[in-house]
């Protein structure tokens, strides 16, 4: 084994280069603090042309964007998916999980939405709302100041609107709204459901003279190359980098085990270099997590030695559960207003410009915690499925359905741009018995035991999805809109995708005061091991129906100044 | 309010099209491209007939071109390779056109008078409400249909066509008005002065210490 350590050793180790790896190797680095970053997958840096999707054509892809490769299509900047050759997971008594991984330098911030939706106080305490589950040991008062800072320093568009559990930032100006969102908004407030301009981590504005401003192509799932949305490397890695921060990045490098000395003390990472298949190992003083709530659950559990036989730090036996996702379902919809309309450049940003926050009174409605709602649609970038069953549509008007010839150019033209969706994305009740844990028979490709799955949506989630399918028809009727397809029922949980599709995974070394029932302390520590943190979605106790990543972000941060506080009282 | 207006930028300098270094791929999907070019699946006669039924479902006209100018056929032949799923149904419907062809004309399909071709191909072009003999000529001819459609929409003749104006730096200024007028809806003024002012965009952002911004 080939050992790599700096020439008087790291002060930190972190395990993944996601939005909480990027956040807490900016801040340990500017404290002075030397860091490694162990990332499992390649570089990657939008600005690269050879890494570059952004601004790209669909006829630049010989499968013109499909999403046979990529899941999100070939454009879009994951390296990965919920299937990733040679790195495998199984799943216990035939329940369903879907785990979605990104193997690259930034993770997944690369491509994920930007909603950016801070928790609010209600989310923090939810068992004290309704009984289930558990409260979080911190409040948002905790979190606030780390959400203002995070604001501040990545940037996010919104307005400050005193909506109940959605709290104000420190907001840029938001865009103006597009055609199919203007009329969403009419619709929906004709079914009296409020609509707001939505909070997405893209600059409207200049921030600092770092980064560029939004051009409006909508391709933030690409990745921008001139750095104005959020992703881990471009706005917190390589500016640390840049600004003179001690990081040593390596890539291609899969955690396999942390190892501990004979007090049960982290010493370091052993890893695998994907590309010499050797494994390695780097030394530090203290090891954070941050490898994504499974991943880290996975490595946890794999390092096992005569002071933690179970894994590291799971006397517990808490490492992997109360794995959580959230709930989602869509419905499409005809708009015959938007029917032959005039085309022209509508990219804006990448998602919404306005969307629905939870508006609703659980005491009202037979299912606990909430859900809000996303709307899509608009004059897109053709990719593979355009004019899939374009002449169909013709059913709405009254046309001819099928034929060929210059008739499908007829039909390609007037329903382009005509169809409108709406996602529901929703929380759902945290589980003791839903879980990942290690597979007894099975390894990846690099020897190390793969996880197994277990999780069962209950009614609480199935009664959600059920009210959302009956948003989406309220909202489409008031609009005269026709929904496609039918209304799904209870034969397929209504609509309700499976666990992991939403990639809000959280849960499974959650935080809390009793080491019985928890995995970590309220500054992210391990109960059982004091100089390791988890620093990504592991921690989260409920994951409200907001997008985890800014709550990542501002936890990761508060994690971060603590870290340096112990070592600066030598405590750790 | 002007829709999306282009705008000059740091952009342009670096966003040429893909050339030698490819469309962002990582090393893996390098080799996965390659060996799927390399390959090949439809024999000559197969692909003759695809062509054929290619521009009956997009025929050139005055201003564009047929789908055979766009590259379809090549973009089938490709996306079967990357698409395994749909070998059979392609091959077997391009058999089954045949063997119809032959009992009815004594010729295949791709041999066919053009008249022949048509009267064919309007047996096959509408879905049915009941199942008929038809029927797998109708699916098979539904998927060349789809095929056709998002070859020539997704390359760069069809999506000039299309008009599709994005894909470009730009700074989105609203709705534009005559489309507003046109549709009868209007911008509520409260929502839109809280909206970003394009002309300030380039201006540093401030907050005072409760988050107001100090200039939109």
């Amino acid at each position: 084994m080939q050992i790599i350590e700096a020439a008087d050793g790291y002060d930190a180790v972190i395990i993944g280069s996601g939005a909480g790896g990027g956040m807490a190797a900016k801040i340990l680095a500017e404290s002075g603090l030397k860091v490694a970053i162990v990332e499992a997958g390649p570089m990657f840096d939008p600005k690269n042309n050879a890494h570059r999707t952004q601004l790209r054509w669909p006829y630049e892809s010989p499968r013109r964007g499909a999403n046979n490769v990529r899941p999100f299509g070939d454009f879009d900047s994951a390296y990965g998916g919920w299937e990733i050759e040679g790195e495998p997971y199984t799943h216990k008594s035939g329940t369903k999980f879907d785990w979605f991984r990104s193997r690259m330098v930034g993770g997944r911030t690369n491509h994920w939405g930007r909603i950016s939706l801070r928790f609010g106080p209600k989310d923090f305490k939810r068992k004290d709302q309704d009984g289930l589950g558990d409260n979080w040991p911190i409040s948002y008062e905790d979190v606030k100041p780390y959400y203002d800072q995070v604001d501040q320093l990545v940037g996010v568009f919104g307005t400050k609107e005193d909506f109940p559990n959605e709290p104000n930032g420190f907001f840029l100006p938001p865009p103006k709204p597009r055609l199919h969102e203007l009329y969403f908004k009419q619709a929906a407030n004709k079914a009296n459901i409020p609509v707001i301009p939505s909070r997405m981590s893209m600059l409207t504005k200049r921030i600092n003279t770092d980064r560029g401003v939004c051009f409006y192509c909508g391709q933030c799932s690409r990745a921008c190359m001139v750095e104005a949305d959020f992703s881990s490397g471009t706005c917190l890695i390589f500016p640390a980098q840049r600004a003179g921060g001690q990081i040593t990045l390596f890539t291609d490098a899969m955690a396999r085990e942390i190892a501990t000395d004979a007090d049960g003390r982290a010493t370091g990472v052993h890893y695998i270099d994907k590309n010499t298949r050797q494994e390695n190992f780097v030394g530090g003083k203290v090891v954070v997590l941050a490898a994504s709530a499974c991943s880290s659950a996975r490595i946890l559990l794999n390092s096992k030695s005569s002071t933690f036989p179970d894994g590291l730090g799971n006397g517990s036996g808490m490492i992997g559960r109360y794995l959580h996702d959230s709930t989602g379902a869509s419905r499409m919809a005809f708009v015959p207003q938007l029917l032959d309309r005039k085309i022209y450049n509508e990219d804006g940003v990448g998602g919404m410009h306005v969307y629905t926050p939870w508006w609703l009174d659980n005491k009202q409605l037979d299912f606990p915690r909430g859900y809000h709602l996303e709307v899509w649609g608009g004059l897109g970038m053709p990719s593979y499925g355009f004019g899939f069953n374009v002449s169909e549509m013709n059913k709405f008007t009254g046309g001819v359905v099928g034929g060929y010839g210059n008739k499908l150019r007829e039909d390609v033209r007037k329903f382009y741009g005509s169809f409108m969706g709406i996602s529901g994305r929703g929380e759902s009740v945290a589980q003791y018995d839903n879980y990942c844990e290690i597979d007894p028979q099975h390894v990846d490709e690099f020897g190390i035991p793969v996880l197994r799955f277990h999780y069962k949506w209950t009614d609480y989630e199935r009664a959600q999805a059920k009210h959302m399918h009956e948003t989406f028809e309220s909202i489409f009727d008031a609009m005269g809109a026709k929904s496609v397809g039918t209304k799904p029922g209870p034969e397929d949980d209504y609509g309700l995708l499976a666990p992991g599709r939403i990639i809000h995974e959280v849960g499974t070394t959650r935080m809390g005061v009793n080491p019985k029932t928890s995995v970590v302390n309220a500054y992210q520590q391990m109960h059982e091991v004091d100089n390791v943190f988890v620093v990504d979605g592991g921690p989260f106790v409920s994951q409200a129906d907001k997008n985890p990543t800014w709550t990542i972000l501002a936890l990761a941060w508060r994690t971060s100044e603590y870290i340096i506080d112990q070592i600066n009282q030598q405590n750790i | 309010m002007k829709g999306c207006a282009p705008v000059d930028s740091e952009v342009e300098s670096v966003a040429e099209p893909a050339a030698e270094e490819g469309y962002g791929r990582t090393e893996k999907e390098k080799i996965r491209d390659e060996k799927i070019k390399a390959d090949s699946f439809f024999q000559e006669p197969e692909l003759e007939t695809l062509a054929v039924l290619c521009d009956i479902i997009l025929p050139a006209t005055a201003d564009f071109g047929s789908a055979g100018d766009a590259e379809v056929p090549e973009f089938i032949e490709f996306i079967v390779k990357d698409m395994p799923a749909h070998q059979l149904p392609l091959r077997g419907g391009l058999m089954w056109l045949d063997n119809q062809s032959n009992s009815r004309f004594n010729l295949e399909f791709r041999s066919c008078s053009p008249e022949q071709q048509l009267e064919m191909v309007d047996d096959i072009a509408y879905p049915e409400e009941e199942p008929s003999d038809m029927a797998p000529g109708i699916a098979f001819f539904s998927l060349v249909r789809n095929l056709t459609l998002t070859g020539y929409y997704t390359s760069k003749m069809g999506i000039k066509e299309l008009g599709y104006a994005g894909n470009t730096p730009g700074v989105w200024d609203g709705v534009p008005d005559e489309v507003l007028k046109a549709h009868g809806l209007s911008y509520d003024p409260q929502w839109l002065e809280r909206c970003v002012d394009q002309s300030k965009r380039d201006e540093l952002a401030a907050w005072d210490e409760d988050g107001n911004l100090l200039s939109t």
